[in-house]
């Protein structure tokens, strides 16, 4: 048919393309929405070519399942909460690999793998390992930031071993699969295992290190999809993974970066265990602690203010607030900005969406390697729910847990607030020398309460 | 076939065009670049249309097909309106309102 010889090609291509310029124009907030636009008329030219191809008969279910996808997925996108997109991130990762590895069973089950190219097998493979291990991974993930499970890292002696065994399993029965696709009764084993790696992989994996493991499973997912570009010898596919996996690396590779730690570290070695019972048995040492009355003065005749926010400002609903006492300052003549760490929150770049959905102007959102050299002329750092990435003990303490990991420099600043429930050590249970400093002032309750009275100060602080 | 070395090509090539382009990316924005490579991805629903609109898929292919397909739009959908919907709350202030 003419139609798939020339017509089909060059909707892929332009598809393509489409999901090229999405990717660039997300170098930008102005010219972002603009991305997504192409990228949904990239989308669109892919479904109706594919539609359109001649082998493409029989519609009625693929109708249904287009009409339940849209069913399901336009409530989601809409009432999901803000602080809820690692969850949904992680789900749609799930998602996403689970519809490849579908894909590529019914693909091996077709004719049994006979007839496909040493070749396709593999990628046939390397599509459904992926694509089971990222679903059963993502699952968990998922499971653990929606906190129906444990956030908490689990580990048990010999584990990696075990998770390793079970890796070389499951690879030793696809490889088996490759020579002799024939054994169709190593199928279900090679999926049952790929499946388990997935669970045994973020057993171990601890809230904190969510923003790595998320970007991680993305790249997975991507590179699922671009396996599958080569079983179906579909060159949009192939991109569009390819996109989609470096991406997820590259993310990946950032937030490992911000903790200074490697890729073996972050998935083999459980963090944060030993440190609770060696923070615990700590002296209690004398803070300064200041009311929220201090507080709203104290911001008051400040010229600058750094706002820190970490993951418990997103636990306690404080953006909102936080969006409150910004305008009031601003309007006071306070230079207020917000300093946001790379792996702040449970995903990157989960913090600038927060701030951004309490209507903090972009502009006002800055990164930590732009604020730390101006940290020394900062009036007031105040810190909301953070406390590893504001730890100076990442830089002068050679034994920290944390040692070496890049941190916002709030100690510089002349003031620092920290807002905090209570001494309680963060999420990874080192103790912060920060706390203890002299020109440092706990303000402690919940991080939205604390805000509301500080705006309330501040607004009978009218000056007169 | 020879063809997979031409796909390895366009593979290798496509991934260091990711890289490029994905360095270039505001941190800031790294949560709806996270939701639009999710929805990019989703273009695995082609391969799930071939399955199940196929002349005469077995019932397992049309019932993972059908899964697939669904699970599919289910990420374009809700990827491409969540990105959006994120996007459109980054703004600047418009210039000194007094």
């Amino acid at each position: 048919m003419k139609l798939d010889d020339t017509l089909l090609p060059i909707l892929y291509m332009l598809a393509a393309i489409g999901f090229i310029l999405a990717i660039k124009w997300l170098n930008s907030p102005a010219t972002a929405r603009r991305g997504v636009i192409v990228g949904e008329i990239g989308m669109l030219l892919a479904v109706v070519g594919t539609l359109l191809r001649f082998e493409v008969v029989n519609y009625q279910w693929i109708l249904v399942a287009f009409f339940l996808g849209t069913a399901v997925g336009i409530p989601i996108a809409y009432i999901m909460p803000m602080t809820a997109v690692p969850q949904r991130t992680a789900f749609s990762h799930a998602c996403g690999a689970l519809a490849s590895a579908l894909i590529g069973t019914a693909e091996y089950y077709k004719g049994l793998g006979v007839g496909l190219s040493k070749v396709t097998m593999v990628a046939l493979i390397v599509e459904t390992l992926l694509g089971f291990l990222t679903f059963t991974a993502s699952m968990m993930a998922f499971g653990k930031l929606q906190e129906v499970l444990a956030q908490r890292p689990i580990t048990y002696k010999g584990q990696n071993f075990v998770n390793l065994g079970v890796f070389a399993a499951a690879a030793g029965v696809g490889l088996a699969l490759i020579f002799s696709p024939e054994r169709s009764v190593l199928f279900p084993v090679f999926t049952a295992l790929s499946l388990l790696f997935g669970v045994l992989l973020i057993i171990p994996i601890g809230g904190a290190d969510m923003p790595t493991v998320i970007a991680l499973l993305n790249s997975y997912a991507g590179l699922s999809a671009s396996a599958m570009g080569f079983v179906l010898n579909n060159k949009l596919l192939i991109v569009a993974g390819a996109l989609d996996g470096s991406s997820g690396f590259i993310l990946s590779i950032i937030m490992c970066r911000a903790m200074n730690r490697s890729f073996t570290n972050v998935l083999f070695g459980a963090f944060g265990q030993l440190q609770t019972s060696a923070a615990g048995a700590g002296e209690a040492r004398p803070v300064h602690s200041a009311t929220a009355e201090d507080a709203a003065q104290i911001l008051d005749s400040a010229r600058n203010v750094v706002v820190i926010p970490g993951y418990g400002m997103a636990v306690a609903q404080a953006q909102h607030k936080l969006r409150e006492m910004f305008d009031m300052l601003t309007k006071r003549g306070v230079d207020v900005r917000f300093a946001i760490h790379p792996v702040a929150g449970r995903m990157p770049g989960h913090m600038n969406v927060l701030l951004a959905e309490a209507d903090i102007p972009y502009d006002k959102l800055w990164e930590m390697d732009d604020i730390n050299p101006e940290m020394s002329n900062v009036d007031v750092a105040l810190i909301i729910g953070a406390n590893d990435v504001v730890n100076p003990g990442a830089e002068t303490d050679p034994h920290s847990p944390i040692a070496g990991m890049p941190i916002i420099q709030a100690y510089k600043a002349r003031t620092v607030m920290v807002i905090k429930r209570s001494m309680n050590p963060g999420f990874a249970g080192i103790d912060n020398d920060l706390y203890y400093r002299e020109n440092t002032l706990m303000l402690f309750g919940d991080a939205k309460a604390f805000l509301s009275s500080v705006v309330k100060e501040l607004s009978a602080l009218v000056k007169v | 076939m020879g063809n997979y070395e031409f796909d390895l090509w366009v593979f290798m090539l496509a991934a260091f065009l990711g890289f490029q382009l994905i360095r270039g990316v505001s941190p800031m924005l790294h949560t709806p670049l996270m939701s639009l490579t999710n929805a990019i991805s989703a273009i695995t629903v082609v391969g799930a249309i071939l399955l199940t609109g196929e002349k005469d898929a077995s019932t397992l292919s049309r019932i993972l097909g059908f899964s697939a397909v669904f699970l599919a739009v289910l990420n374009v959908v809700s990827g491409y309106l969540i990105t959006d919907r994120m996007l459109k709350m980054f703004k600047r202030r418009e210039p000194e309102k007094k």
